[in-house]
């Protein structure tokens, strides 16, 4: 049967994230959030860190989710995950709670809560292995506050704290690669996922389900207004950030790196191109920029590739893909 | 059996923890309440209590992690002190907002900077206006005593919110004094079972803990809260009949020592109030009606109590062992704000900062009405 | 959730039950055009399901059924992403 029509059988007639919500038109979020809860078959308690999700959809007195659903603050949602998850095995071992009962704490959190003021709360609820799926939309950009740079902006992209001008081009620094800080955890499952690729993000969460201990997703979701395209073109916009190797489909299991997805290898410029936060980099005096872009595409590409190619090589069963 | 053992403030509450058997217990360290979570982690590790510590990151987390497990049905306490509190104070304003009725003890200690280890309360007035219930106990016992009540007043269904126990850094949580234990069978009886609403691993009935509020509901969500830490006042009352059913002692919001016929009297906070006590009774033997009102409950705050038994003195003189630099120390201006409108004559102190002792000769000072305004710091009058 | 007009009318803590919550209708963000289908199109692959971020793709069970216009904004992916051309947006 196909998985699309599995995700709505498991919905089991109710959304988890229902309309009536304040994102925006078009906003990419919505659907991350739809593709990983309507795959997991378990009951679920969602915990958001404050930002576009949580804002947009829990204004009192109305709720957008149909799921227990928690809140505290920005930088906590891994730590309070954890607080969950400790809960659910305490009350187990002690019998308090139905027998089949086996509840999964997923975390939603942008990029700013999860690479910079969510780092360490994440960093110790990895290292602790709590069992838990966190799940960072990543838009590249604090985007409730005004599409502000983060530690996941690109280089070169234009912000409202990097913004293009006369003496700047932009973000100077390269963005972090949360997703090799999580490998570095020695946690069981970790992928890197684009909104747009459902069916790849499906699988992804069906196997960061399974593990019995930590799994992270980096999910690359578009935000029309703060990268600057029309909202009905987000397919085109992320689909072109996989397709030039900007943003790379791959899942880490046990630290052994596989990719799961071949892009065309396209040039940077069809991905750079699609939104108006790169465009300063078209001015001739930027061609420099947009060559070493580039250059760290193919690099960071090329290191990948090889370590892909090195895990799936080297002996001992690669665990099955399904 | 009541069994009397030779403990730590911090080997005191443990013990208190120990008989709870919270679900889940967070810990980060922090001088001087690391004996606190050492003494808990070592019981558990040996099965005398089936609890899951989370050792997090920071002290940020812990009281993160205590919200998710409190609100997820887990009864949870936790352990800090001064810069750990400060970090967390963001999230401690947030669990009482989301009504998480945690337990936590708080090992009095001074808040940087300069950095000091030592006892002062400026941790706990930092959070003050957090909407948690604060509770100082003066020795090692009521430490113990008050660790035993905080569930019973935390889950309350009229109050719902963190109980902060508060012992004083070093001088209690490190100094041992006899302490009777109430039989394990008997502390369990007293706390009961922890029943959480609205828990969010009932996924049957869902439900959004966490809402984002505009000024249209801000302001009454507030209220709704400020209105459970004014009945914390009658549930301390109640919980305290029944500790005292079970154990013979009574720990309500405030205590008043030879206070009947004092016309001079000091209101102090913690351990202090112990050597107050010793200077008291030797000042009654000189024949000066002198007394004491220890404060048990800081938040709530007991205004009608305090109103009623120090109305009657000539003279009152407070004791902060905190300071508002700029205005008004927290305990003088809270009592200031009560005794308004009475002819008592009220004399506010800072004292014991950064773990300063305060001796017998300052308080006979205080009661002599000849103590400086920051009593006991180094200089002509002071007798260290 | 019933009256919520004081303090003591509000649940405790702020917390929500969906099945109380009252809902805002998103629908009037719609600032020109709105989806139509050609049912006689559509294949029910469900992709626009999927993608609308607003869940305003209705279903009758497994089958695509319309457009839930109370919540619907017009942003167009739907349109998009359909691969047999069943949808387009049209001025409202």
């Amino acid at each position: 049967m196909s998985r699309l029509k599995t995700m709505v059988r498991n919905q089991v007639g109710v959304q988890p994230l229902r309309g009536g919500h304040s994102l925006c038109q078009g906003c990419g979020i919505p659907m991350v959030v739809r593709t990983v809860l309507s795959t997991i078959r378990d009951p679920v308690v969602v915990v958001n860190a404050t930002g576009c999700l949580e804002v947009a959809t829990t204004r009192f007195p109305t709720t957008a989710w149909s799921v227990p659903w928690l809140h505290v603050a920005f930088e906590n949602a891994a730590a309070v995950a954890s607080g969950v998850e400790s809960a659910q095995r305490a009350l187990r071992r002690r019998n308090a709670l139905p027998a089949d009962q086996d509840v999964r704490v997923v975390v939603f959190a942008g990029d700013g809560g999860t690479y910079d003021i969510g780092l360490q709360a994440l960093s110790g609820a990895l290292e602790r292995g709590h069992r838990f799926l966190f799940v960072c939309y990543d838009n590249e950009a604090y985007m409730n506050t005004g599409v502000q740079r983060s530690g996941a902006t690109p280089f070169g992209a234009s912000t409202t704290t990097s913004p293009a001008g006369l003496d700047s081009f932009g973000k100077a620094q390269r963005r972090k690669d949360m997703t090799a800080i999580a490998v570095a955890h020695h946690v069981p499952y970790v992928a890197q996922a684009a909104s747009t690729h459902w069916h790849d993000l499906s699988v992804k969460v069906e196997r960061a389900v399974a593990v019995d201990g930590p799994a992270f997703l980096n999910v690359l979701s578009d935000c029309p207004v703060g990268w600057g395209h029309e909202p009905e073109l987000s397919r085109h916009v992320v689909d072109a950030a996989v397709e030039t190797c900007f943003w790379p489909l791959y899942e880490v299991v046990d630290g052994r790196y596989r990719l799961t997805y071949e892009p065309r290898h396209a040039p940077v410029e069809e991905w750079l191109e699609s939104q108006r936060r790169f465009a300063h980099l078209f001015r001739p005096e930027n061609a420099g920029l947009v060559r070493r872009i580039q250059e760290q595409v193919d690099a960071e590409w090329t290191e990948l590739l090889a370590r892909c190619h090195a895990d799936e090589t080297a002996p001992g069963a690669w665990p099955a893909a399904s | 059996m009541t069994n009397v053992r030779l403990l730590t403030g911090g080997e005191a509450v443990a013990q208190a923890m120990r008989q709870v058997d919270p679900d889940v217990v967070p810990v980060y360290p922090i001088t001087p309440q690391t004996p606190i979570i050492q003494t808990f982690a070592k019981f558990v590790a040996d099965g005398a209590a089936s609890t899951e510590i989370v050792n997090v990151e920071s002290e940020h987390s812990a009281m993160s992690a205590a919200i998710g497990a409190a609100l997820a049905g887990g009864r949870t306490m936790t352990a800090t002190s001064s810069q750990g509190l400060a970090l967390m104070a963001e999230v401690v304003y947030i669990a009482a907002s989301m009504r998480a009725p945690i337990v936590m003890a708080l090992g009095n200690r001074a808040l940087s900077g300069p950095i000091n280890i030592h006892c002062d309360h400026s941790d706990s007035m930092l959070v003050r206006d957090s909407g948690v219930v604060q509770l100082f106990a003066e020795n090692a016992q009521e430490a113990y005593d008050l660790m035993v009540m905080a569930p019973r007043i935390a889950e309350d269904p009229r109050v719902r919110l963190p109980v902060l126990v508060c012992l004083d850094g070093f001088t209690i949580t490190h100094s041992a004094e006899p302490v009777a234990l109430l039989p394990d069978e008997d502390v369990a009886r007293f706390v009961g079972a922890y029943d959480v609403q609205n828990s969010l691993l009932e996924s049957a009935r869902p439900s959004t803990h966490g809402p984002f509020a505009m000024p249209d509901y801000y302001f009454e969500l507030r209220r709704q809260q400020a209105a459970a830490l004014e009945a914390a006042l009658d549930v301390l009352g109640e919980v305290a009949d029944d500790f005292e059913r079970l154990s013979g002692r009574w720990h309500g919001a405030l205590e008043r020592y030879r206070m009947y016929d004092a016309t001079r009297a000091l209101v102090a906070l913690g351990s202090t109030a112990g050597t107050i006590k010793d200077v008291v009774d030797e000042l009654r033997e000189e024949g000066e009606p002198v007394g004491l009102v220890k404060l048990v409950a800081f938040r709530p705050f007991p205004a009608e109590a305090l109103a009623a038994t120090l109305g009657r003195c000539d003279r009152v003189s407070v004791l902060d062992r905190a300071d508002s630099p700029g205005g008004t120390p927290p305990l003088r201006a809270e009592l200031a704000a009560a005794l308004y409108g009475s002819d008592v004559e009220l004399a506010g102190h800072v004292y014991g900062l950064g773990g300063r002792d305060l001796h017998p000769p300052d308080v006979r000072a205080l009661f002599a009405g000849t103590a400086d305004p920051y009593v006991g710091l180094r200089g002509e009058r002071c007798p260290v | 959730m019933g009256d919520l007009t004081t303090w003591e009318k509000l649940p405790v803590g702020g917390v929500v039950r969906p099945e109380d919550a009252p809902r805002t209708l998103t629908g009037g963000w719609r600032t020109g055009e709105t989806p139509v289908v050609d049912l006689s199109r559509c294949v029910n692959c469900l992709l626009c399901w999927l993608y609308c971020p607003d869940s305003a793709i209705t279903l009758a069970g497994e089958t695509f059924e319309g457009f839930d216009l109370d919540y619907c904004k017009g942003c167009g992916i739907c349109a998009d992403v359909c691969p047999v051309a069943a949808i387009e947006m049209v001025p409202e």
